[in-house]
C-alpha cells in the first residue's frame, strides 16, 4: 500500500530568517542582523540538503519554496548553488515550482533576473497594501510607487508572479478594501493570497492591542463582510479561492502549498522550518532550531534539528483535517478514516451539514462559504468525540 | 487542677483584619506557651482555606500560663470564635463558655458592623469587656478618636482601652495583666454534679470526634461515662486534655476549666455546639439554656463539572459532613446537570468555604447552582412545605401563599456613601428599621429578604462604599410576599439549574439582567441562541445570541500543523469546563455570575 503522505506530494521548504527591519505583525522566525555570513549560510543550507536527502532518496520532488523573513536578501548565488544541489540530490518532477518570497523594493528588484537566472520560476511578493499610509503603518519600508514598480519587472521577469495583502486593516472599510482590491485585481497575473489582519501574541501589535492602544480594528461583524466582499469580488473576476486565503487563475495554484493542504510530506531546512516525513510508515513532525546562530553552530554537528516527535494516528488524522478542510477541494472521509483508524464522528457531520456549513458528496466533504468563515469552529466540530 | 480564682477564660472579639490572630499568636509567644522554633503566623487556623482568607470557621482554644507581676501563676484560656456572621450561633455559644472578652480594635479603622455583632453576643453573656486598640505602630493610628467611637457606639468606658502593637508587642504585657485584673474569675461548684457545655466539635482521622468543652460544675475524668443531655446518648470518655495549642493529654477538668474530651465518638453530628454533658449515673438534669440545633439559611446544588465524578463528589461531601454539623446535604438530580447534591449552609462564606474545599481537596471541579434561601409554600389544603430548590416549585393552583425568611441587617458606614447604601437596601427590598450617627459613621437598620442578601449583597455593598461598610445580619422570621418561580430556557430548553424565586415586581427586571448576562456568558455557536426568561408560560424577557460569523485562521502552512492542532487539542480540554444543554454549551461560571446583578 502506498504512503498516505503520497496523496499530497513531497516538497521542499528552505527558510531564511532575516529581515531588514521586523514588521509589527509579523510572527514568523525572522531576524534583524547587521551582517550576513553568506557564504556559510550557504555552505550550511547545502550540508542540511544533504542529510535530508541521504533519508528520503528516490522521491520526486514537487516544490521549492524559499521562505523567511526575506529570502530576498540571499545572495542569488547562494540561491542558484541550492537549486543546483537540489537537482542533483532528488529527481524532480517535470513542473517542478521554485518559488521565492520577495520584498517589493527597489534593490530587491534589481536581483530578479539573476534568481531567474538561479532556477526561480515563480515570486510571491509581500505588497502586502496599496496606499502608504497603510504601508507605514504595516512598518513596511517599501512605498506603493515603489511596490508597483517591483511588481512591473517580477512581471517582466518570472511565469508566475504572486502577491500578498493584508485587509481587515484599522479603520479599513468595505468601501475603501473594495477600490483596493479591485485595483490589485487589475495588476493580479495568476495568484494572489489575501490575508485578514491576525493579531498574534509576541509580536509589537500584539503588545498594542493588549495594552488597548490598536484602535479601529474591524469587529467579528466586519470582518465576516469583509471576507464575503472579498470572496464576491474575486470570483467575478475569475480568481476565486482555491483556499481560505488563496485566489488562483486555473492552474495557477501554488503547488507547493497545495503540498501542505493536501498534507502530503514536507523537508524543512533553515532556522525553525518544520517538516513532515514519512520514513518506514511512520510520520514524523520535524523541527530545526529557530535561533539562527544555533542553527549554524549545529549544522556541522549533524544537529541542526530538534529530537523528532512520532505522530499519532489520531494526531494525523486531525492534522490531515485541520489543512485540508482549507481547501476548496475539501477532504476524503475514508482518508481520514486510514489515518485515524476510526471514522469521523456521524453527529458532527450531520449537524454541520444541516446548518449548512459542510457539503458531502460520496467520500467528499468540502467546507460551504458560510463554513470556512467560522472554519475553526467546524474543525473542533469534527474532531469533537 | 487550678483554684477558680487563679483562672481567667475570655474571647477576643475583632473585626476580620483587625489583628484578632496576630494579637493571639502574641499572647501565646510572650508566654513561651509555644516554643519560638514552632511558631508559625496564625497559630490558630489550621486549615488552608481559614489562614488565606484571614478568617477562622471553628472555635479553637489554648491554654495560657502566666505568671502576672503579683508573682502568682494563673492559667489563661482564650477561645478563639468565628468572627463570621454565618457562624452567629457558634459565637454565642463560645461567648457562654467564657466571663469575658477583649474588645480589640483597629486604631486606624474605628468600630466595624462585625464587631458590634460579636460584641453584642459578649454584652449578652454578661462579659467584662477590655478593650484593645491594635496597630498604633501605623502613622495612621487615632488612638483617642477610636476609643471616644467605641464608647459612642458600644457604649462601653474606654477611657483605660490598652494600646497595643501586636506586630511589634508592645502593649502585651498591659494586655495580660489586665486579662488577669480585670476579668472576673469564673464561678462552679466542684462538688456538684458534672455540668459542662459543648463549645465546638471536629473529626480527627485518628482521634475521632474531639469534644471542646468547658466544665461549668463538677469534675471530669478520663475513663468516666457521660451524657449528652439533648439526645441522652452515652459515651466512655477515654482521654482528656487541653490545648497549648497543642494537645496535652491530662487527668481531669474541673469547674472553670476549658479543654477538650475524646470518647470514640463518629461522627461530629452527634455532638451538638450547645449541649449539656454530664456524668452517666448522678448527672444533672438541669440543660444549659440558649441550646438549638444549627440550622442551614442558605441551599444551592453542587454539582460535578465532568459527570463521570459523582462518586468522588459524594465521598468527598460525606467526608466533610463528617466534620461540619451545620451542613446538610441530599442527593439532587437535575435535568440540566445530571447527579448532583443539594446542599444546605449557614450562609454564604460557609458554602463558598465548602465549595473551595472540596475543588482543592479532592480537586473535583463543581457547577454551583444559584444559592437559595427556604420559602415556606402554605398549601390551599392547609399543610406547609419548605422549598429548598426551585426547581421543586409545586403546581401554583394548588398553592395558597408563600413566605420567604427576613432579616435584620445592620450596616455601618461613612455619610459619603449613605444614600448609595440606602438605594441599595431599598433596590433590594429593604424596609428602614433605624437610621443613627456615631461621628461621621451613619448606622442603618434595615429589614430585608434573605434571598436578595444571600447572593451578592455584600459584594455590591462593599463596591458602592469601597470597601467602607461593614455589615451584619440575623434571622427575624418569615413573611408572606409575592414570590414567584422564574425559569430560564436557553435554546427554547428550560435549564432548571437557573430557575430562581422572585419577587413579581422584580420578575422582569431580574429577568432582563439574567438574560443580558447570559447572553455575554455564553459563547457563540455556530447558530442563533434565543435566551428567555419566563414565569409559567408566559416569556417575560428575551435576547438572542447571534451566531458566531468568523473565526477563521488566515494564514495556515506548513509551519503552522503543529501549533494548530495543539490549539485544538487545548481547546478540547476547554470545552470539559462546559456544559452541554440540547446543543448549547454553557460554561461552568455562568450558572453564578449569570445572577450577579450590577445595580
Amino acid at each position: 500500500m502506498a504512503d498516505d503522505w503520497e496523496k499530497g506530494g513531497f516538497g521542499l521548504y528552505i527558510h531564511w530568517p532575516f529581515c531588514e527591519a521586523k514588521c509589527p505583525y509579523c510572527d514568523f522566525n525572522s531576524h534583524v542582523v547587521r551582517q550576513i555570513d553568506q557564504h556559510a549560510w550557504c555552505k550550511a543550507y547545502l550540508a542540511e540538503l544533504r542529510r535530508a536527502a541521504a533519508e528520503t532518496p528516490g522521491r520526486v520532488l514537487r516544490s521549492v519554496f524559499f521562505g523567511g523573513g526575506t529570502p530576498s536578501l540571499m545572495d542569488p548565488e547562494t540561491v542558484a548553488e541550492i537549486i543546483a544541489e537540489i537537482r542533483r540530490l532528488w529527481p524532480v518532477a517535470n513542473d517542478l515550482e521554485i518559488t521565492l518570497e520577495a520584498n517589493p523594493g527597489s534593490v530587491e528588484a534589481t536581483r530578479f533576473a539573476a534568481y531567474r537566472q538561479g532556477g526561480v520560476n515563480r515570486i510571491s511578493m509581500g505588497i502586502q497594501a496599496l496606499n502608504d499610509t497603510d504601508l507605514r503603518r504595516l512598518g513596511r519600508l517599501h512605498t506603493a510607487s515603489e511596490a508597483m514598480a517591483a511588481f512591473d519587472i517580477a512581471r517582466a521577469t518570472f511565469e508566475r508572479v504572486s502577491f500578498d495583502l493584508i485587509y481587515a486593516r484599522q479603520g479599513q472599510s468595505l468601501a475603501a478594501w473594495e477600490a483596493e482590491l479591485q485595483q490589485a485585481l487589475t495588476l493580479a497575473v495568476d495568484h494572489l493570497s489575501l490575508y485578514q489582519l491576525t493579531i498574534e501574541q509576541g509580536t509589537a501589535f500584539g503588545d498594542r492591542y493588549r495594552a488597548g492602544k490598536l484602535r479601529d480594528l474591524p469587529d467579528e461583524d466586519l470582518g465576516a463582510d469583509l471576507y464575503t466582499l472579498t470572496q464576491e469580488i474575486c470570483d467575478a473576476a475569475g480568481m476565486p479561492a482555491y483556499e481560505v486565503s488563496n485566489h488562483a487563475r486555473d492552474g495557477a495554484q501554488s503547488r507547493h502549498n497545495l503540498i501542505y493542504w493536501r498534507y502530503g510530506d514536507y523537508i524543512g531546512i533553515g532556522p525553525g522550518a518544520h517538516g513532515r516525513l514519512t520514513l518506514d510508515g511512520q510520520r514524523w513532525a520535524t523541527e530545526t532550531y529557530s535561533n539562527p546562530k544555533k542553527w549554524l553552530d549545529n549544522v556541522p554537528l549533524r544537529q541542526a534539528e530538534k529530537p523528532r516527535n512520532p505522530l499519532s494516528p489520531q494526531d494525523q488524522a486531525s492534522e490531515y483535517l485541520l489543512m485540508g478542510l482549507r481547501l476548496k477541494e475539501g477532504v476524503s472521509l475514508s482518508r481520514y478514516e486510514n489515518l485515524a483508524g476510526s471514522p469521523l464522528n456521524r453527529a458532527g457531520l450531520d449537524d454541520l451539514a444541516d446548518l449548512g456549513m459542510i457539503t458531502r458528496s460520496g467520500d467528499i466533504i468540502t467546507v460551504s462559504n458560510q463554513g470556512f468563515m467560522i472554519l475553526n469552529a467546524v474543525i473542533s466540530r469534527l474532531l469533537d468525540s | 487542677m487550678t483554684p477558680l480564682s487563679h483562672i481567667r477564660n475570655f474571647s477576643i472579639v475583632a473585626h476580620i483584619d483587625h489583628g484578632k490572630s496576630t494579637l493571639a499568636d502574641r499572647l501565646i509567644q510572650s508566654t513561651n506557651t509555644v516554643a519560638d522554633r514552632d511558631m508559625k503566623e496564625q497559630m490558630l487556623d489550621s486549615m488552608d482555606i481559614e489562614r488565606e482568607r484571614g478568617i477562622t470557621i471553628k472555635a479553637q482554644t489554648v491554654r495560657i500560663n502566666y505568671t502576672a507581676a503579683n508573682g502568682e501563676d494563673y492559667v489563661l484560656n482564650l477561645i478563639d470564635t468565628p468572627g463570621h456572621v454565618d457562624f452567629a450561633y457558634e459565637v454565642s455559644r463560645s461567648m457562654r463558655a467564657v466571663e469575658g472578652s477583649l474588645l480589640v480594635v483597629d486604631s486606624t479603622q474605628g468600630v466595624e458592623a462585625q464587631t458590634l455583632a460579636n460584641v453584642y453576643h459578649a454584652i449578652d453573656a454578661d462579659h467584662e469587656i477590655v478593650p484593645v486598640l491594635n496597630k498604633i505602630d501605623l502613622p495612621a493610628s487615632d488612638c483617642d478618636r477610636v476609643a471616644e467611637q467605641i464608647e459612642d457606639v458600644i457604649g462601653i468606658d474606654a477611657s483605660g482601652a490598652i494600646r497595643v502593637s501586636a506586630k511589634t508587642g508592645e502593649g502585651i504585657i498591659e494586655t495580660l495583666e489586665s486579662i488577669v485584673q480585670n476579668l472576673p474569675a469564673p464561678k462552679g461548684e466542684r462538688d456538684a454534679p458534672l455540668k459542662a457545655m459543648l463549645v465546638d466539635s471536629w473529626y480527627d482521622s485518628y482521634l475521632g470526634v474531639i469534644v471542646l468543652v468547658r466544665i461549668m460544675d463538677g469534675v471530669l475524668k478520663k475513663g468516666e461515662r457521660i451524657r449528652m443531655l439533648s439526645n441522652n446518648s452515652t459515651h466512655h470518655v477515654d482521654r482528656i486534655g487541653v490545648f497549648r495549642p497543642a494537645m496535652t493529654v491530662i487527668d481531669e477538668l474541673g469547674p472553670g476549666e476549658i479543654g477538650f474530651l475524646t470518647a470514640s465518638i463518629k461522627q461530629v453530628r452527634d455532638t451538638r455546639v450547645g449541649d449539656t454533658i454530664t456524668h452517666e449515673k448522678k448527672g444533672t438534669e438541669d440543660a444549659l439554656p440558649g441550646f438549638k440545633p444549627s440550622q442551614p439559611v442558605v441551599f444551592c446544588g453542587l454539582f460535578p463539572v465532568d459527570s463521570a465524578e459523582f462518586e468522588e463528589l459524594r465521598d468527598s461531601i460525606e467526608k466533610l459532613a463528617l466534620n461540619d454539623a451545620s451542613f446538610s446535604y441530599e442527593m439532587e438530580t437535575s435535568a440540566a446537570l445530571g447527579f448532583g447534591f443539594r446542599c444546605g449552609f449557614l450562609g454564604l462564606l460557609h458554602l463558598e468555604v465548602i465549595r473551595d474545599r472540596i475543588e482543592r481537596e479532592y480537586d473535583i471541579e463543581l457547577i454551583t447552582t444559584a444559592p437559595s434561601v427556604i420559602y415556606h409554600i402554605h398549601m390551599k389544603d392547609g399543610t406547609m412545605m419548605e422549598l429548598h430548590n426551585p426547581a421543586d416549585m409545586p403546581d401554583l393552583t394548588l398553592v395558597d401563599h408563600l413566605e420567604e425568611p427576613r432579616i435584620k441587617a445592620t450596616i455601618l458606614v461613612p455619610d459619603d456613601y449613605l444614600g448609595d447604601v440606602l438605594k441599595l437596601c431599598q433596590d433590594r427590598r429593604g424596609i428602614q428599621l433605624d437610621l443613627t450617627y456615631a461621628g461621621s459613621r451613619a448606622m442603618v437598620v434595615y429589614d430585608l429578604p434573605l434571598n436578595e442578601v444571600v447572593f451578592d449583597f455584600y459584594d455590591r455593598l462593599k463596591s458602592v462604599t469601597k470597601g467602607y461598610a461593614s455589615f451584619d445580619y440575623a434571622m427575624i422570621g418569615y413573611r408572606q410576599d409575592q414570590l414567584v418561580k422564574m425559569s430560564i430556557l436557553v435554546n427554547d430548553e428550560p435549564v432548571d439549574a437557573l430557575s430562581t424565586m422572585v419577587h413579581r415586581d422584580r420578575a422582569e427586571q431580574r429577568g432582563r439582567a439574567m438574560v443580558e448576562k447570559l447572553k455575554d456568558l455564553i459563547p457563540r455557536h455556530m447558530f442563533k441562541i434565543p435566551i428567555q426568561a419566563a414565569i409559567g408560560g408566559k416569556v417575560i424577557a428575551r435576547e438572542t445570541l447571534s451566531a458566531m460569523r468568523k473565526d477563521v485562521t488566515a494564514k495556515c502552512y506548513g509551519g503552522d500543523a503543529t501549533r494548530k492542532r495543539k490549539l485544538l487539542d487545548k481547546q478540547k480540554a476547554g470545552k470539559k469546563k462546559m456544559r452541554q444543554f440540547g446543543k448549547v454549551d454553557i460554561p461552568q461560571e455562568a450558572f453564578i455570575s449569570a445572577l450577579k446583578m450590577d445595580g
